[in-house]
């Protein structure tokens, strides 16, 4: 049963509250001069006791689908199992209630831990440096493009295009152009897959980089990316990788042995640390060594036999944020590495690839398949064959709700129209992948036979179709108290 | 292998029939052989659950943990008491494994929480819209002034104090570097230990973008905020404030009620532990009218087909899923469970709450400062401050790691690491973790003989 | 779907209607079916200059944004400030009440550059069989 539950601020009642401070000290203190006193005594602010707290936002909870709860299959997003004793190890105190500011010798658990997750990051990409600052992949992504920035304008020539395929994640260009780059779109073949000799007719000394994301959008390797990646080096420009498909490539090909020279990982698909609904994720970037001279300060390092922060890298690129970056998430996917090890990531590939390829054997009578290439962890359908009952992508989406399945991603990448990409990672049985495709083939059924009932959907879950115009014309951002 | 596959030899051969080929090799058949060769990951085999247990405790035990030795540390990291129910809360696979709510019909959960977030933090900084949150305070301050050049283009001064935070100062650099038409000048520190506008104010001009200031500043002093707006409005420039603890808005006047077009804050000390400095959460907000140059993420009420409320991620034009290379940011996440931490710890403490919390930590502090003055270490300036201040200290700056180790108290962190001009100084933050017995250590640390100093005192 | 005869084109999906020495700007009625719902509408000052081809405003929808380019070169008069409010005009009534700006032509910009009727629909069939 799924319970109704207002705002928070809309429960409660004055002088109530679920928690307050050990008594302080007793001895007068000088008072806050009357001009820098808060104005409004925090009005507005709930007065609830704890049970009403817990209560409320477990009920909040009830209302959410979530990766432990239901199958992902959200292509790009590698939804894995979260693995629990990842949150334990977490909450060690020695762990959690660190300041980042303690000397460094009071630190060294802390330190080693990380100088191993960079050291395993390298090897698992077979580039040089990493740096674990950033706080997403987004983030790893803009630092990436500084760096290339910061290379090129050593050289004396900071150049300003940026290369960036059809089908790339709409953060690529958004990076590029935070960094006062000009962005030049990459047409890919008919099927579906970047081509050295398009490549190397866009390429100039006016191009900084190339980005790449490897295997594509599409779910399909690159076949051609070592020649992609030469054609780019052959006139000084250097090859970016979106790192979000890493699922794919463990222990089947690495980044640094393709001629990528800079990418960025996602802890939070890959390595498994959770999504929590919109973050906090991380994402570190490696680098080939002859770039390693750029990353962010402070760096780690060996010094007397103790690890250290160091500020002396004269030509980095900077701070990108403020002390070292998400530990507490870094040491949720170092858990992850550690408890793998080396031959359980290669299976964790191995395994991603087999279930998207059964899903994809399951669908493709179907649903139309996007592009004929063999994929690798992840496939795109589209809505092509139901179009003309009126049915699209979006519908499709909604109404995977009402099975108890999590949409796939849609509309996405934009090279095919009306996509369904869908991954479903290593981490789910043959039972679920069978339910799941038996769903999508009764929904292409309802599609023929009941339309009206798909584009109407979702009709199970606690809300129906929200109105998101109305939201985006007239939006209310907040609760606002009741006007005095 | 390690319990998380849960494939079967009889799936996988199932799996492999379906898909018609002899192995899961051929499945990468693409993959050129060159590369497949040099592939094999060089690290150690995994651990069973026991060892991974082991292994984690053996690194966490070499860290300095809550109370040993006790830490006065603050600066842009704050030690607060966080009530069970958050974690609690926290830990529910339903918030902490969801995806982004962008099928918000089975998001309502998350939808719901950040909308609460968005109004606690509007209300917290004092103005009309806040976004569903950024990666940390720094970057919030920087995505500040990137949305400062947004709403005023063609101007290209950034007036940001030399009392901000360093690494919030750094990251704002890092940014706008990379842009190329924005240039950084720095406000001084005045004698007094607030940021010097009256040494500047005079070349804040037509040419100035923002004047940004910390509030409180790095120092804990609570900076001139309403001088600088008007000085920054006179000039059509816009104000920026940077709160690192947030806490002390509890008790001093918001942000917006002083005249800040944009207010970001780190919001660390609400509910999260300092785990070695992250992950944190980016507070932010600004004023009605620019609410579509605001960047990230950002919630809004509606209803569904049937008229129930609801709420849904909107304005996301902005973004960069759509927007591409004009998006107004590159962000494509918010801090989604931290600032569900956030919104916990602010509905648990409430109106009532919140304000002894701040109280607690406000007297903490001020008794901390006058047992230290008593025992002959002064303050460096006598302006108002919230839980953090500055102590002149040159002995114990110059030892400060070997007074760690030696005296069980790490006694506040050397300013000499930030600003060479106070290499004899020691920043101090007590708040509410802080016991009477944490406190004589400090004391004793600091004023050398502890036993001469409590005798004088009684 | 409405192409009126009365109008001039451009191919990406622009109208303009000459009144004497002005031209009344903003997007048909196959840009606006495309986009979806209309949810905000960013357009220039009055008194901004703008090039033949140049961009002068933004029309976003809940999944989509697009740039408005200006059909002739001129300097702008007016702008449909109801639009702030109702972004939905652009949708109800693309040709009436949700009209864009109004600009006082440069010298020398003749609206015979531009699509007539009769080739805009011959584009806009083009397009759909993409």
């Amino acid at each position: 049963m799924l319970l109704d539950e207002p705002l928070i601020f809309e429960r409660g009642s004055p002088g109530r509250t679920g928690w307050r401070p050990p008594p302080a000290a007793e001895e007068p203190v000088e008072e806050l001069p009357e001009a820098l006193r808060r104005e409004d005594g925090l009005a507005g602010f709930p007065e609830v006791s704890e049970l009403e707290v817990l209560r409320h936002f477990l009920r909040l909870s009830q209302w959410n689908y979530s990766a432990a709860t239901t199958f992902y299959p959200l292509g790009s997003c590698t939804m894995k199992y979260n693995p629990v004793v990842n949150e334990d190890v977490a909450r060690l105190p020695g762990f959690a209630h660190l300041h980042p500011l303690v000397p460094e010798a009071l630190a060294q658990g802390a330190l080693e831990l990380l100088a191993a997750l960079e050291e395993a990051l390298a090897a698992i990409s077979g580039l040089d440096a990493v740096c674990l600052q950033p706080a997403a992949g987004a983030q790893g992504e803009l630092l990436g493009m500084q760096i290339i920035r910061a290379h090129h304008l050593a050289q004396g020539d900071p150049r300003r295009r940026v290369l960036i395929p059809a089908s790339a994640h709409g953060t690529n260009p958004a990076s590029a152009a935070l960094c006062g780059y000009e962005v030049v779109e990459v047409p890919v073949s008919g099927r579906g897959l970047l081509e050295a000799a398009t490549v190397a007719a866009l390429v100039d000394e006016s191009v900084a980089a190339l980005m790449v994301t490897n295997p594509n959008t599409l779910g399909l390797f690159e076949e051609e990316i070592e020649a992609v990646a030469a054609a780019v080096h052959a006139r000084g420009g250097l090859v970016y990788m979106d790192g979000a498909n890493m699922n794919a490539l463990m222990g089947v090909a690495k980044p640094g042995d393709m001629g990528v020279d800079v990418m960025q990982f996602n802890l939070h698909k890959t390595f498994s640390t959770p999504h929590g609904g919109g973050g906090p994720g991380a994402g570190p970037v490696a680098v080939r060594a002859t770039l390693a001279e750029y990353l962010p300060v402070p760096r780690l390092v060996r010094r007397d036999g103790r690890l250290v922060w160091s500020e002396d890298a004269p030509r980095s690129v900077g701070r990108i944020r403020s002390f070292y970056g998400n530990f507490g998430i870094l040491v949720r996917a170092f858990a992850y590495i550690a408890r793998l090890g080396g031959p359980g990531l290669e299976e964790v590939t191995r395994l991603a690839v087999l279930n998207a390829n059964y899903l994809r054997a399951r669908l493709a009578g179907a649903y139309h398949l996007a592009y004929e290439t063999p994929s690798l962890h992840e496939c795109v359908f589209s809505d092509r064959w139901l179009q003309e009952h009126g049915v699209h992508t979006l519908d499709v989406a909604k109404r995977l709700l009402d099975y108890g399945f999590y949409a796939p991603t849609i509309y996405f990448p934009l090279v095919v129209k009306g996509a369904l990409m869908i991954e479903p990672t290593e981490t789910e049985t043959k039972e679920t992948l069978d339910e799941f495709a038996a769903a999508l083939c009764a929904i292409a059924d309802e599609a023929r036979t009941d339309p009206a009932l798909v584009r109407g959907a979702p009709h199970r879950t606690r809300l129906a179709r929200l109105d998101e115009t109305r939201a985006a014309r007239h939006p209310v951002l907040r609760w606002r108290p009741a006007a005095r | 292998m390690s319990g998380y596959t849960p494939h079967t030899p009889a799936d996988v051969a199932a799996m492999l029939a379906a898909i018609g080929v002899n192995s899961i090799d051929a499945l990468f058949a693409q993959v050129p052989a060159r590369l497949r060769a040099r592939a094999r990951i060089a690290l150690p085999p995994g651990l069973t659950e026991p060892e991974l247990r082991r292994r984690m405790a053996a690194l966490a035990a070499r860290n300095a943990a809550q109370g040993q030795p006790v830490a006065f540390l603050g600066a842009g990291a704050y030690p607060h008491v966080v009530p069970a129910l958050v974690d609690q809360i926290l830990l529910r696979s339903e918030f902490a494994t969801a995806y982004t709510p962008y099928q918000p019909e089975v998001s309502q959960g998350t939808l719901q929480a950040m909308f609460e977030f968005q109004t606690f933090v509007a209300m917290l900084l004092g103005l009309d819209v806040a976004n569903a949150s950024m990666y940390d305070g720094a970057s919030a301050a920087a995505e500040a002034v990137l949305m400062a050049r947004r709403l005023l283009p063609g101007r290209r001064v950034v007036w940001i104090a030399r009392a901000l935070h360093p690494h919030y100062r750094a990251t704002v650099a890092t940014y706008v570097r990379s842009l190329g038409d924005v240039e950084l000048r720095e406000i001084p520190i005045a004698a007094d230990g607030r940021s010097d506008l009256a040494a500047v104010a005079g070349r804040i001009g037509a040419d100035a973008l923002c004047v940004v200031l910390g509030y409180p500043n790095v120092f804990g002093v609570i900076d001139d905020v309403a001088g600088a707006a008007a000085c920054a409005r006179a000039a059509g420039a816009l104000t920026i404030t940077v709160t690192t603890e947030p806490l002390a808005l509890a008790l001093l006047r918001s942000p917006g009620a002083l005249g800040a077009d944009i207010a970001v804050a780190e919001g660390q000390s609400f509910g999260l532990p300092v785990s070695y400095g992250g992950p944190g959460v980016g507070l932010f907000a600004t004023a009605e009218r620019h609410v579509r140059s605001m960047p990230g993420r950002i919630v809004g009420e509606t209803v569904d087909a049937h008229g129930r409320r609801g709420y849904v991620l909107t304005l996301a034009t902005r973004e960069q899923h759509i927007r591409r290379e004009r998006a107004t940011s590159n962000i494509c996440t918010n801090q989604g469970l931290c600032a569900l931490a956030v919104t916990v710890y602010l509905s648990l403490l409430g109106r009532t709450g919140l304000r002894e919390l701040a109280l607690a930590n406000y007297r903490t502090a001020h008794a901390v400062a006058a047992r230290l003055e008593a025992a002959g270490v002064a303050r460096r300036w006598s302006a108002p401050f919230f839980n953090e201040f500055v102590i002149r200290a040159p002995e114990a700056a110059a030892r400060w790691e070997a007074i760690a180790a030696e005296s069980g108290v790490i006694p506040g962190f050397p300013l000499g690491r930030w600003y060479p001009e106070l290499a004899d100084t020691l920043l101090v933050c007590a708040t509410e973790v802080h016991e009477p017995a944490h406190i004589d250590r400090l004391v004793g640390a600091l004023a050398g003989a502890a036993p001469r100093v409590r005798a004088a005192e009684r | 779907m409405e192409i009126p005869e009365d109008l001039r084109y451009t191919t990406e999906h622009e109208w303009l209607r000459i009144e004497g020495s002005e031209g009344v700007i903003g997007i048909t009625d196959f840009a606006q079916e495309a986009l979806g719902d209309v949810v905000f509408v960013e357009l220039p000052a009055v008194g901004t200059p703008l090039a033949r081809g140049q961009a002068f405003g933004v029309v976003e929808s809940n999944k989509s944004v697009s740039d408005l380019y200006a059909p002739l070169a001129g300097r702008v008069v007016a702008v449909n400030a109801v639009l702030r409010d109702q972004p939905e005009l652009v949708n109800r009534d693309p040709y009436g009440a949700g009209w864009m700006i109004r600009i006082a032509l440069a010298a020398g910009e003749s609206p015979t550059a531009l699509l007539d009727a009769a080739a805009y629909r011959a584009h806009v069939e083009a397009e759909r069989a993409k």
